[in-house]
């Protein structure tokens, strides 16, 4: 193994010599790395979207006679959205074509004369209106999600108040109490306390009446206990179904964790990947590939001093990749021992299926075009989730990305990140694998591909 | 005792013959140059002496052991200087002093002044010599050079051809191959003659001549080139 360590050195000093490749393998980490950073550390900005209130300042939502208290509608709007208000109706159709805002929402002047109409003999149907210009499919669909999302979430406001108006009245018939109705107040006494007079005056009354006043006790008693169970009905019906989320399986870490992971084990793959299959490569198109065979340097010894090279470059741009990262997110340095033995098993298995690419093939530029070929639709293949493509077909990328140490990697990595995720275990072993049969199958096409 | 022997030895690609049979010995300091037409097995038999391709049969034996091989296309590092690559091809040779080394091959090739130059920027034959002297740094009894003075100019050729010829001098077996007649001729003491895989001639180049003159008289008046085309015809080639 001694000529191993010469040739490291010759690789690192051609590595040298070639300005332009040290110099990306330099900076397209530390871009990857600022682009993740502010990608994760801002979100996504609000949609503009232009606000036409034409309701009257002080219309209310009535219920029963009385007026529920203001919904706050447009708060509750222009927290979810960029609110552009304009003055009238053309303003908010011109804003929309111009493309200076998503969409428009038009409150109509009569909107909540049709809501107060729902409880009448005569219900209006109450409609607010949304312009959006749908030049570009995607953004369109972005205004139906947000404006659907919207509307669900108005509405539910406006149920709840209902709801809750709905609750007191209830009370109110129940328990008894006072209820201000056209400037004047009224004594309810309430279903309880009919139930406690009818069973004080029972005794005094004569034994033929006493029969029937019982069964008015008895329905006042059933009425009080049977409407209370009815409040928490109504609360239900603002939100019939609610969504109570367990997490069965998967367990994940922070988005911006996995973010971090897909960023790192992006840079690891594609500086080693390109760097062994690139650099055995050269060793064919110098010529020098027999001369080093010829008894200076075995095949095994020749790969090895690849994978090597591949290990120590991945590690240096990886580690700085993930240094740089911690301007924008709090990573936990105290796990450097696990980040260290993912980033070595994921290069060390990446490097050999460079090795396997750069053993069959006589030229740098061609094995580059095939290393990248390779990579980059297995890294995609391998950001799929489950339930985003038919389960066969979600098998099927499964297998394949389980074939190719991209996927196995970016596992390692996430867990070394962050505990949340599952173990390191597994994708360490599964890295292991790989590496046993890459190597293999790179000391079978060198040994092929060098016959003369 | 030869430096180097080689006997009925046999290459096959597939069902093609690229060797039939061919036979070659060497002794020490002698300088041999294989000849032939293109296709004709050359490089094949090269390559066989260098223990780079196996034979399919026949055997070949060098009792010194130490066979240097230079291939026809420099195999050499174009991003180091010329230093670098001596310097390395002798760490990996195992020369308990690599720098020594090093320096006697820039002093042999006359590149002493030009060591710290990257060897891309050389010429073809400067980086010809670079290619030989790593060759040599395995210390050969035997040098095998495919083709050394293809693509150099006639300035660079001499310089190469009076380098060769100081290795001989030392008592370096020198094998050559070339399709160029006239260089076989001047710079080789014996003539192997291949065509098709198959050796027409082995012997001195007054042999060959005297061989030509033979077996195509009707040549024997012009040019040697236009003669051995002849006699190549006359074989059969």
């Amino acid at each position: 193994m001694r000529g191993v360590r010469w040739l490291l050195l010759k690789d690192l000093q051609i590595l040298r010599r070639s300005p332009l490749q040290a110099v990306l393998l330099v900076l397209y980490p530390i871009l990857i790395a600022v682009l993740v950073g502010f990608a994760i550390s801002r979100g996504p900005e609000d949609p503009r979207v232009a606000f036409l209130n034409e309701v009257p300042p002080d219309t209310r939502i009535s219920v029963g006679g009385g007026q529920l208290p203001k919904a706050n509608v447009k708060d509750r709007i222009c927290h979810r959205v960029e609110c552009v208000f304009v003055d009238n109706r053309e303003e908010a159709e011109e804003r929309v074509e111009s493309g200076d805002v998503l969409a428009a929402l038009v409150l109509p002047s009569d909107l909540v004369n049709k809501i107060n109409s729902l409880s009448t003999l005569t219900p209006g149907v109450p409609e607010v209106e949304v312009l959006v210009n749908e030049e570009n499919a995607v953004k369109a669909e972005l205004v139906d999600d947000r404006i659907t999302t919207l509307l669900a979430q108005a509405n539910l406001a406006i149920a709840r108040r209902i709801g809750q108006e709905g609750s007191r009245y209830l009370d109110l018939i129940v328990n008894g109490g006072n209820f201000d109705i056209l400037g004047q107040r009224i004594h309810i006494l309430g279903m309880d306390a009919t139930a406690q007079i009818l069973i004080a005056v029972t005794p005094a009354l004569p034994k033929q009446l006493r029969p029937s006043l019982e069964e008015v006790t008895k329905f006042a008693t059933q009425a009080r206990d049977n409407l209370d169970v009815a409040k928490p009905l109504i609360a239900r019906l603002a939100q019939p179904i609610a969504v109570d989320k367990v997490v069965v399986g998967g367990a994940s870490p922070p988005l911006e964790i996995f973010a971090i992971a897909v960023a790192a084990t992006l840079t690891l793959a594609f500086v080693v990947v390109l760097l062994v299959a690139g650099s055995l490569a050269l060793e064919r198109e110098e010529n020098a590939f027999p001369r080093l065979t010829r008894g200076l340097v075995s095949n095994t010894g020749l790969l090895a001093e690849k994978i090597l090279l591949g290990i120590a470059v991945g590690l240096v741009v990886t580690l700085l990749m993930l240094i740089g990262m911690r301007f924008f997110v709090p990573l936990e340095l105290d796990r450097i021992g696990l980040w260290l033995a993912a980033i070595l098993a994921g290069a060390a298995a990446l490097g050999a299926a460079g090795a396997a690419l750069g053993a069959a093939a006589r030229e740098v530029r061609a094995v580059s075009l095939l290393a990248f070929m390779v990579t980059l639709p297995i890294a995609f293949l391998s950001l799929v989730p489950s339930g985003a493509v038919s389960p066969a077909a979600f098998d099927a990328i499964r297998y394949l990305t389980a074939l190719f140490p991209f996927k196995p990697a970016l596992q390692a990595i996430t867990a070394a990140l962050d505990e949340a995720g599952p173990g390191i275990g597994g994708p360490l072993l599964h890295l292991a694998a790989l590496f046993v049969v890459y190597a293999a199958i790179a000391r079978l096409a060198l040994r092929r591909f060098s016959a003369v | 005792m030869p430096a180097v022997e080689a006997r009925n030895v046999v290459k096959r690609f597939g069902s093609r013959e690229a060797l039939r049979g061919v036979s070659l010995e060497a002794g020490p300091g002698e300088r041999v140059a294989i000849i032939g037409p293109n296709g004709a097995g050359k490089t094949t038999l090269l390559s066989i002496l260098a223990g780079i391709a196996r034979p399919d049969g026949g055997q070949v034996d060098s009792p010194d052991g130490a066979v240097g091989w230079v291939p026809q296309q420099a195999a050499l590092y174009r991003r180091l200087t010329v230093e670098e690559n001596l310097l390395l091809f002798a760490r990996l040779e195992g020369h308990e002093d690599p720098h020594a080394s090093t320096e006697e091959m820039l002093e042999l090739t006359g590149l002493r002044e030009r060591r710290e130059e990257i060897v891309a920027r050389l010429s073809g034959g400067n980086q010809q010599r670079i290619n030989i002297a790593i060759g040599l740094l395995s210390r050969p009894a035997v040098l095998l050079l495919d083709e050394p003075s293809v693509g150099l100019d006639p300035r660079q050729r001499s310089r190469l051809w009076e380098f060769v010829s100081r290795l001989g001098e030392r008592g370096t077996t020198v094998i050559f191959s070339t399709h160029d007649i006239q260089e076989a001729e001047r710079y080789g003491a014996r003539l192997l003659v291949l065509a098709d895989g198959e050796a027409l001639f082995d012997g001195t180049p007054a042999g060959l001549r005297e061989a030509v003159r033979r077996e195509a008289p009707e040549a024997a008046d012009r040019d040697f080139e236009t003669a051995f085309v002849a006699y190549l015809h006359h074989r059969g080639h």
